[in-house]
């Protein structure tokens, strides 16, 4: 263990692999002996190459993949099936476009069958929350990427949720939003209190986010190493030591990006 | 950060043409009044072109009259016309020479036969083309069948019609649901294959039973597609319809298609073309309608499911 935790851990990965199996084509190894925890509350970032096996990990903990070896535990009990308490977010905000804003991020909520009143209450609060609060009656495609992003994590942190995944959640947004995107997710984070899984493969994303960074190597994935980031929060990118982490995990990738190429031209 | 290199934001008015719509410049008319007005003026120049070259060559007598009497003639007596349309929905039924309301009424039959078929077909062709994506056992029995039925015209479905339905509505009715069944029967599953993955995974992590999940995420997000399928197919509806009408139901205007055939009445053909050219463009008009009314997440012209 990098550090001691304290209390149950949020998530626990224990010796997880993947092995996916196309129909008639030999099988790929996905994943292999992963091995790591989340502590409750705990921003943990996921880096690595693409290809690597890290957003499948994350559809695993939320129960969309099986394991092919291993488990994953949350809150003491094995992750079997999906569940809305593990929330995961797409690259997409993949709202869907027959409801608005607010009957999106209700959505969840009907299917638990809350009554439309109440619904309707949870539904501004979070829309609230999330800075779109004059936005509820809207349709998904009048807002813009962000927005919609923020509509996707609204329509997760509806179910209360104890683990928020996001895989690559920022990559499809330009520069200035994604920064402030960022700023957002922190604030969120803080006020839920749920522990994150945030995928992505840009490293400035991941000191900008993480308490803990969890390095993969190239396919198949394995935990390379695992870095907590010691720097407050906002990160002071004029720190010295912000460099540091920064040619790290610069160096880190590099070596498994030439791994990955090398294999490529092998095969 | 390089802000400058970024100063024209992506929603700038100029790009707005996909979805920027709601822009702070307003004028009158507005853009899509203006577009729909464009649209209609030269809508409008095209049918007097070509009613004016219809026109000309009458009067160089190059069309004979009797036999392609330009629109003058067979718009001249209207109410003499009107005289062959019947009120009333009875077979073989003598005409009582009713005017507007009887054109309305014969009208009305043809338009009620078409829709009718078409919800039918929507109806029953996506519930058959769920059926047979999602049980595998009704697939295996089902599918040979339907795609040997398929490519058979529904023009060649119409003794069929009449020996197990007899004349009336239900055949006219029949061959139009034929029109769409197959169509929307085989296009059901490829819509449910390529509903986005992520549509059904935020549905099973909010806990979505798999009925739940049909008819809240996958319904919804094939609809739209499979209403483009319908509109597709009007014009096959439509053609249909008058042919089943002519022969196999009595009433209708494809019954005064064939009786103008037959009392050799030029203009009562062409009259009766004239009608059925505005029905069929009114009905594909409905249609867009309804698409923007109830399902209203499509854009206009737009029928796939993102």
């Amino acid at each position: 263990m990098n550090r001691p935790i304290s209390a149950r851990p949020s998530v626990s990965i224990k010796a997880v692999d993947k092995i996916w199996t196309p129909e008639g084509r030999t099988p790929v190894e996905a994943l292999r002996g992963l091995e790591f925890d989340v502590a409750p509350g705990e921003f943990v970032v996921l880096l690595g190459p693409s290809g690597c096996g890290k957003s499948t990990l994350l559809y695993m903990i939320a129960g969309l993949e099986g394991v092919s070896g291993g488990s994953i535990v949350c809150d003491g009990l094995p992750v079997t099936e999906p569940s809305a308490e593990r929330g995961l977010i797409f690259q997409e905000a993949s709202l869907f476009p027959w409801l608005t804003i607010a009957d999106n991020v209700a959505f969840g909520l009907s299917i638990q069958g809350v009554l439309p009143v109440r619904r309707r209450e949870i539904a501004i609060e979070m829309l609230k929350r999330v800075g779109l609060g004059d936005m509820l009656d809207k349709k998904p495609d009048e807002l813009s990427g962000g927005m919609r992003q923020r509509a996707a994590c609204a329509r997760a942190l509806a179910m209360k949720p104890k683990v928020l995944m996001m895989d690559e959640p920022f990559a499809a947004l330009d520069v200035q939003t994604r920064s402030r995107m960022q700023d957002f997710l922190l604030q969120i984070w803080r006020d839920s209190g749920a522990s994150i899984l945030l995928v992505t493969h840009s490293i400035d994303e991941a000191i900008a986010l993480a308490d803990r960074v969890v390095v993969f190597t190239a396919r198949p994935g394995r935990v390379k190493t695992i870095v907590p980031i010691d720097l407050p929060r906002p990160r002071p990118t004029r720190d010295p030591r912000y460099h540091e982490y920064r040619d790290m995990f610069t160096e880190l990738l590099a070596a498994e990006v030439d791994r990955a190429f090398a294999e490529q031209e092998a095969a | 950060m390089t802000m400058s290199a970024q100063s024209v934001p992506s929603g700038s008015p100029l790009g707005g043409s996909l979805g920027g719509g709601k822009l702070p410049v307003r004028s009158f008319p507005s853009p899509a009044a203006k577009r729909r007005l464009t649209s209609l003026f030269w809508g409008l120049v095209s049918v007097g072109l070509f009613a004016a070259i219809w026109e000309l060559l009458w009067y160089v007598e190059v069309a004979n009259p009797l036999l392609l009497p330009p629109p003058h003639m067979f718009l001249q007596d209207i109410p003499g016309t009107l005289k062959f349309f019947d009120r009333s929905n009875k077979v073989g039924h003598m005409a009582t020479g009713g005017g507007a309301t009887a054109l309305m009424a014969t009208a009305g039959w043809t338009m009620f036969r078409v829709f009718t078929g078409l919800a039918l077909g929507l109806v029953l062709g996506t519930a058959v083309g769920a059926l047979i994506h999602y049980i595998k056992t009704f697939r295996n029995l089902a599918l040979g069948t339907v795609l040997l039925l398929a490519p058979i015209s529904p023009v060649a479905w119409l003794p069929v019609a009449i020996f197990v339905f007899g004349i009336g509505d239900v055949p006219a009715i029949f061959l139009v649901f034929i029109t769409v069944f197959f169509a929307i029967v085989l296009s059901t599953g490829a819509q449910i294959a390529s509903v986005p993955k992520n549509y059904l995974h935020v549905a099973r992590i909010m806990g979505a039973t798999e009925r739940q999940t049909f008819w809240r995420v996958i319904l919804p997000a094939i609809l739209p597609s499979l209403f483009m399928t319908v509109r597709l197919n009007l014009l096959g509806a439509w053609m249909v319809v008058l042919v089943a009408e002519t022969v196999g139901v009595g009433s209708g205007l494809g019954q005064i298609t064939n009786m103008a055939r037959a009392t050799f009445n030029a203009k009562l053909v062409f009259f009766n073309m004239a009608i059925i050219g505005a029905l069929g463009f009114l009905s594909d008009w409905a249609l867009r309608e309804f698409q923007r009314k109830t399902l209203w997440w499509v854009a206009p012209g737009e029928g796939a499911s993102r």
